[in-house]
């Protein structure tokens, strides 16, 4: 259906998935959207773990495997991360994403009931995120430092990180250091200032306080 | 004389073993030689290639693909141009299509014969990686032609590939597609039907066709489980559609079936680098779309508009319309996805990378519980795990 060359299914299809997840998800369920060729449902945060074991065992559905399960930080949203599942349904060649939101505080009931294949990106979503998982067998960092600090995947966490290391002749050991960057990094901001770029332009300080 | 009181004992395996693939660290529990637990200890080779394509443009995005799984990076990238160009809804010519494809089954062998020739060195075979190695290194020659890199291609761009293939290169592919089935051949009759290599395989690792699901395998992994899912066949991509292949599936779900299946994985290759050769229309290799594609060089010396388009999409680079799109490709290990999340600038907002190896790397607990030690790599050899993916 969409203009490119990679196979989704036909809308029609995914718009009946949605009639059907409506109807048995019941008030689970937030929103949905249909875009790119790709169906995204919206569910309640509590209702996660009841929601995937309808969509693994109900013959309408049988989306068996959880591809993947990731965070995307929203940081000027009052419930800032969005968890996102991806699930994929063999018997009927489909592909399902399911979303929800939380905050920095609040628990996510963890799927790894549901789904073994959850442990380890669970983890990896706690590690980057900082989301907490509730009833989750193991969550420790996974990708990051042992006794690293922080959740670096979150929009306010620096690309350069806090700390730099180094092998300490002096020491004999690896030492942690604050970074200490000789040369900034590149910003490749380069949208054009007059399409909508959220800095002040250099020159342009003034322009607002005419106006008002 | 009293009742000594054995205790388990846990070792750490790797993260400098050689077996380990790279950078793993296991701490196992055992009890004698029987493998209680397996915690994989995995990051040391972390980069965060997520975080920082979040702070480059859509072009500059595309080398850290390849930097990802080293031992095929063209796959990666075609999962990436795949969902950028699901977010711009850009259409590929035909001709970028068929290199494509015929790219990611070279690049499919390249990885197979990595696999097949280490994987039997940790289980005690040296010389098939002898033979195996020769090969790796005239497809990355072709590598090489193509792009310039004999493994960080780059060549899998948003819109197509970067550029045609050189006179001659076509002939010289055919050239060794017609060597090649002998040096498969030489490496099966070393390997497949060898008394240690089978009692090192057999019945090891086995993994059940529902266990196989539940832990989100993919790629040899879940075909080795007897499951006929392939996604060039399922949800094809590209031209994979026209193809004339078939899906090698396993029966008893342990390594050596899984092992075997690559072997056939690699001949099936062939027939589609083949009938791409054949039936590869001439035309342009990427879309001419020139707010996406930037133009030739040569273009570029003599038209204005050219040139700014050029600096246009060096310098800001091309907008994606905002939205999120899932592309996944049946990348040699399995299947590898990029979820891309755009809010409309010229940057991706998230980039989440979904690599086969970590979903199978997190299942090494359940597949090594109650195996021998000396089982463990054999079990991680059949993963086919780079530490460039698992670790992004």
């Amino acid at each position: 259906m969409s203009a490119n060359t990679l196979w989704s299914p036909p809308v029609e299809r995914l718009e009946a998935l949605a009639a059907t997840a409506a109807e048995k998800l019941g008030g689970a369920l937030l929103a949905t959207t249909i875009h790119a060729g790709e169906l995204t449902l919206t569910v309640a945060r509590d209702s996660i773990v009841a929601t995937l074991t309808t969509l693994r065992d109900d013959p309408a559905f049988l989306f068996k495997t959880l591809i993947e399960l990731c965070g995307v930080d929203y940081p000027e949203r009052a419930e800032r991360f969005d968890v996102v599942y991806h699930l994929l349904s063999y018997k009927h060649n489909l592909r399902l994403r399911v979303k929800l939101s939380t905050d920095e505080d609040g628990a996510v009931p963890s799927v790894t009931g549901v789904y073994p294949a959850a442990i380890w990106p669970e983890r990896e979503c706690w590690d980057m995120y900082g989301v907490l998982f509730e009833g989750h067998p193991d969550l420790r960092r996974i990708l990051t430092d042992y006794g690293f600090q922080g959740h670096p995947l979150r929009k306010d966490f620096p690309l350069t990180g806090y700390v730099e290391l180094r092998y300490s002749e002096e020491h004999k050991r690896v030492v942690y250091e604050p970074v200490k960057l000789t040369q900034d990094f590149r910003q490749f901001d380069f949208l054009s200032p007059w399409e909508g770029a959220k800095y002040i332009l250099p020159g342009d300080e003034k322009a607002g306080e005419k106006q008002g | 004389m009293a009742d000594i009181d054995i205790q388990n004992y846990s070792i750490n395996f790797g993260p400098q073993h050689p077996a380990a693939h790279g950078v793993l660290r296991m701490v196992m529990e055992l009890d004698g030689e029987i493998i209680e637990r397996v915690d994989p200890h995995i990051g040391l080779l972390h980069r965060g290639t997520e975080k920082l394509i979040e702070y480059k443009t859509y072009l500059q995005a595309v080398p850290y693909f390849d930097r990802l799984d080293y031992v095929s990076p063209m796959c990666q990238e075609h999962a990436y141009a795949l969902a950028v160009e699901r977010l711009l809804g850009l259409e590929v010519p035909e001709r970028g299509q068929y290199l494509r494809v015929m790219w990611s089954e070279i690049t499919r062998i390249l990885n197979h014969l990595m696999n097949v020739c280490t994987h039997a060195m940790d289980v005690g075979a040296l010389t098939p990686i002898l033979w195996g190695f020769e090969e790796r290194e005239k497809l990355m020659v072709f590598y090489e032609r193509v792009c310039g890199a004999r493994m960080h291609a780059a060549y899998v761009r948003p819109g197509g590939v970067h550029q045609d293939m050189p006179a001659g290169l076509a002939e010289d592919i055919w050239a060794w597609t017609e060597s090649f089935p002998k040096v498969v051949d030489d490496l099966a009759t070393l390997l497949l039907g060898n008394r240690i290599f089978k009692q090192r395989n057999v019945d090891i690792g086995v993994v059940s066709a529902e266990d196989a699901m539940a832990w989100g395998f993919s790629g040899p992994m879940i075909r080795g489980s007897g499951i006929a899912w392939d996604l060039r066949k399922n949800q094809p991509y590209d031209v994979y559609d026209r193809m004339d292949f078939d899906v090698v599936i396993g029966k008893n779900g342990d390594c050596y079936d899984r092992y075997v299946l690559r072997f056939e994985e690699m001949r099936q290759s062939l027939k589609i680098i083949r009938q791409c050769l054949k039936e590869m229309p001439e035309g342009p290799v990427s879309s001419t779309d020139r707010k996406v594609v930037p133009p030739k060089r040569g273009e570029m010396k003599r038209s204005m508009e050219a040139l700014i388009h050029h600096f246009k999409l060096y310098t800001e680079g091309y907008k994606v319309p905002a939205g999120e799109a899932y592309a996944a490709v049946e990348a040699p290990k399995g299947e590898f996805g990029v979820y891309l999340v755009s809010d409309g600038t010229n940057r991706p907002y998230r980039c989440k990378i979904r690599a086969a190896g970590f979903a199978h790397l997190g299942a090494m607990d359940f597949l090594c519980k109650g195996h021998m030690l000396a089982d463990a790599p054999a079990v991680l050899g059949s993963l086919d795990i780079v530490f460039g993916e698992v670790d992004r």
